[in-house]
């Protein structure tokens, strides 16, 4: 089977998956995946361009999706102006004050002598830390103190929420250029190391900072791109057309608001897709091919390969900052809380493995595919356990105890097909050509 | 007096849970340092292999109780460690048997290990919760404390307190016979020395007839030991939680990473290191600076450098540090 049609077959099995669900199930439930899935696409992508193209091992991405999830606050809340009156211009002084800190303590340690230096940049950096504080703190408190129910914190700039999906890119870009910078120079398992460090330090932050967006306390009611159903469900233009095609308000309106939300998303996917595709076939993406499998030989052909990996770093982060984006968009909430690694990290890294690494196209297969099988297992399980159970007494402990713990066989499944791919064909579904 | 207090103070809140701490991740850190130096790659299935561990003696340690065993003041989960041992054991052998030991013969390249290590994550991370669930789970019984706040004061009449757990007593205690263990297996047994030689240099060892399936197999019945004594001395101490121990891979790598991957000296080291600057930077100061410092200096606020629930980005600064300006970490650690 040639590489065009085992393509064509694998994602006609994933187009058949998301039909049968729409017909088995619910056209609701098919279009609920196929967004995740869309977004999940995205966030594969930009991990294949950093492993796949450049072999670069970045387990940091639940921190970069996060960011796109806090350009939406920043972006498309309203601001808060009653927060902003009280202690904004102080909080971006001590913002800035601890940047020129940073920054004289860099210069310091480039321009002063060897012996002296160490000891100049940590006072500077102590020094500058509770000098920090000091501006900082009251700031914060100024501005938690507004209204703490509902805002407490800055709110945003107010502007469309799509304009957002283009800021947590850049968002993440600004972040991974500034670790890529420190870490990038790291081998390759310290870099997987500090990347997983950065990604809890950002929910951490996100989470504490409430100032910033309310921390653990949500931020709710994102503004939509897509109307409310509510309110196509009151307009007669959209129930009478609904009519006519046989469809009554309610699912009709559901129905519409996930379509937009899917043809939207799949714009973004297709866009990225191509811009890959276009660089893994230029000279740039055959460079990083060469850097990737033989780093020392790029190097004596006089590539840059640290600039290259920062470029590449930097990139592939701000694709997963669009694709959070676009997933707190549609989520119409920012919930620090639910980052968790397993399912923003590793499970975007078993998409790309499983869809096959350094090829695009396997990495938006493996987006749709792995996200199926997600959100399916728990119901394929829960009916197979149900079958196990079937026999057992009612009220038996272990049948109650199996019954409750389904919900955790799509861990176990997804380490399963994990291994079982890498084993079996450890170039994904769809290998590198 | 006055400083007495603040030492005591000091003793109470940082210096006794830093230990403690420092112990626990110190063994953890021994078990990631080991598979490095042997297997040659990081081992990101440790904090869940340290959990699996945990929860067998958990269900060692509740079956131990129904039969009505117990240590007296002793936790009962320390007889129940064995138990732990094994199940942990035998996961990792079958792990090993069906997963690692096709790629090792392959010779893939460590990056790839790694990839693979997570998938063996997902599964135990699944197999864990599917067994004990997600909750948490405290298993510690027997005596509470090894003295306790008040009798402390009453024993000296200083005005603050010193308790010393029972948990963090036996951590300690604990952790010094592993150690000691191990250092004496590695440098006076055949096996021990025969596990340093494959790990300084594969191909010499193989040439003078060491058997490497042979050294695999022992390094992971000690990756168990350690990762289940580990994980149940946290859990003791603290409480048991799937989700905390997958946490706990962080600093575990930071400790491993800053002493130097490979060292086991440095995993000890790295581990204390970590632990305390954690406990260090997020404690309020305010009451001992408030002893030490004279009235007029006595400090308003806090004191806290960093909220505790930084306390990753402490462990991530110092490995960065470490690595920027010394990166085979303090005790000179291999690189492949």
């Amino acid at each position: 089977m040639s590489d065009r049609v085992r393509g064509f077959v694998l994602f006609g099995i994933v187009a058949v998956l998301l039909l049968g669900t729409g017909f088995v199930q619910s056209w609701n439930s098919a279009l609920l995946i196929l967004n995740m899935g869309l977004v999940s696409a995205v966030m594969a992508l930009g991990v294949n361009l950093q492993w796949g193209f450049a072999g670069l091992f970045n387990v940091g991405v639940m921190g970069f999706v996060a960011l796109g999830g806090l350009a939406t606050v920043l972006v498309s809340m309203p601001p808060v102006s009653a927060a902003w009156s009280a202690g904004a211009g102080r909080l971006f002084l001590a913002l800035a004050l601890a940047v020129a800190v940073i920054a004289a303590a860099v210069l310091c340690w480039k321009r002063l002598r060897k012996g002296v230096r160490g000891w100049v940049v940590a006072l500077l950096l102590i020094a500058g830390f509770f000098a920090f504080r000091a501006v900082f703190d009251p700031a914060v408190a100024l501005i938690e103190a507004i209204d703490p129910a509902t805002t407490g914190y800055l709110g945003g700039l107010g502007l469309p929420v799509v304009l957002a999906w283009p800021v947590g890119g850049l968002l993440a870009a600004g972040v991974a250029w500034m670790i890529g910078k420190v870490a990038l120079g790291l081998r390759s398992d310290y870099l997987a190391i500090a990347t997983l460090g950065i990604a809890e330090i950002i929910i951490a932050v996100i989470k504490n900072e409430d100032w910033l967006a309310r921390g653990v306390k949500n931020v709710i009611g994102l503004p939509r791109p897509m109307p409310y159903e509510i309110d196509l469900q009151n307009d007669a233009g959209f129930v009478q057309s609904a009519a006519s095609l046989g469809f009554d308000a309610t699912t009709a309106s559901t129905l519409y608001v996930k379509l937009g939300y899917g043809v939207m998303f799949a714009v973004v996917l297709v866009l990225l897709l191509v811009l890959a595709q276009l660089a893994l076939k230029s000279p740039w993406g055959r460079m990083m091919r060469a850097i990737r499998d033989n780093e020392t030989a790029a190097r004596a052909m006089g590539k840059d390969v640290t600039r290259r990996h920062l470029q590449i770093f930097v990139l592939g982060s701000a694709i997963c900052g669009i694709a959070g984006a676009m997933m707190t968009t549609l989520d119409g909430q920012l919930t620090p809380g639910t980052y968790q690694p397993l399912r923003y990290t590793f499970l975007v890294w078993v998409m790309v493995i499983v869809g096959g690494s350094g090829n695009n196209f396997g990495s938006v297969l493996g987006g749709f595919l792995i996200w199926f099988l997600w959100v399916q297992v728990e119901p394929m399980g829960q009916a197979a356990m149900t079958l196990i159970t079937a026999g057992m007494a009612d009220g038996s402990w272990l049948k109650g105890h199996l019954l409750d713990s389904v919900q955790h066989m799509r861990l176990l499944t997804m380490g399963v097909i994990l291994l079982l791919v890498l084993r079996f064909s450890p170039r994904g579904l769809l290998p590198e050509r | 007096m006055e400083f007495l207090n603040g030492l005591v103070a000091l003793a109470n809140f940082v210096l006794i849970p830093a230990v403690a701490y420092g112990a626990q991740l110190a063994l953890g850190a021994l078990g990631v340092t080991l598979i490095y130096g042997i297997l040659r790659f990081s081992n990101f299935a440790h904090g869940d292999t340290m959990a699996f561990g945990t929860m067998c003696t958990i269900l060692a340690t509740w079956w131990l109780q129904s039969l009505g065993v117990s240590l007296g003041p002793l936790p009962t989960a320390l007889l129940a460690i064995p138990f732990g041992i094994a199940g942990c054991a035998a996961l990792i052998l079958l792990t090993d048997r069906v997963v690692y030991r096709f790629y090792r013969r392959q010779k893939v390249k460590p990056m790839i290990m790694v990839i693979v290590s997570m998938g063996v994550m997902f599964i135990y991370n699944g197999v864990t919760r599917f067994i004990i669930g997600t909750e948490d789970q405290n298993f510690a019984d027997g005596e509470r404390f090894l003295i306790g706040a008040r009798e402390f004061k009453a024993l000296t009449g200083l005005d603050e307190g010193l308790a010393i757990r029972t948990t963090q007593a036996i951590t300690v205690v604990t952790a010094l016979i592993v150690v000691a263990a191990l250092f004496w297996f590695l440098n006076r047994t055949r096996t021990g020395k025969s596990m340093r030689a494959y790990s300084d240099n594969e191909d010499l060892a193989l040439l003078s007839g060491i058997n490497p399936e042979r050294v695999v197999m022992v390094t992971w019945l000690i990756v168990a030991a350690l990762a289940t004594i580990a994980g149940v001395l946290y859990g003791l101490d603290k409480s048991f939680k799937p989700f905390t121990y997958f946490q706990l891979l962080l600093p575990i790598f930071a400790a491993a990473i800053v002493g130097g991957l490979g060292s086991p000296l440095g995993a000890i080291a790295g581990g204390f290191v970590i632990a305390f600057s954690e406990v260090g930077i997020t404690y309020a100061w305010k009451k001992v600076l408030g002893y030490w410092l004279p009235d007029t200096l006595a400090p308003d606020g806090l004191v806290q450098l960093m909220s505790t629930d930084y306390k990753f980005a402490v462990s991530f600064v110092i490995l960065l540090i470490v690595l920027l300006f010394r990166p085979t970490g303090l005790f000179k650690g291999k690189s492949v």
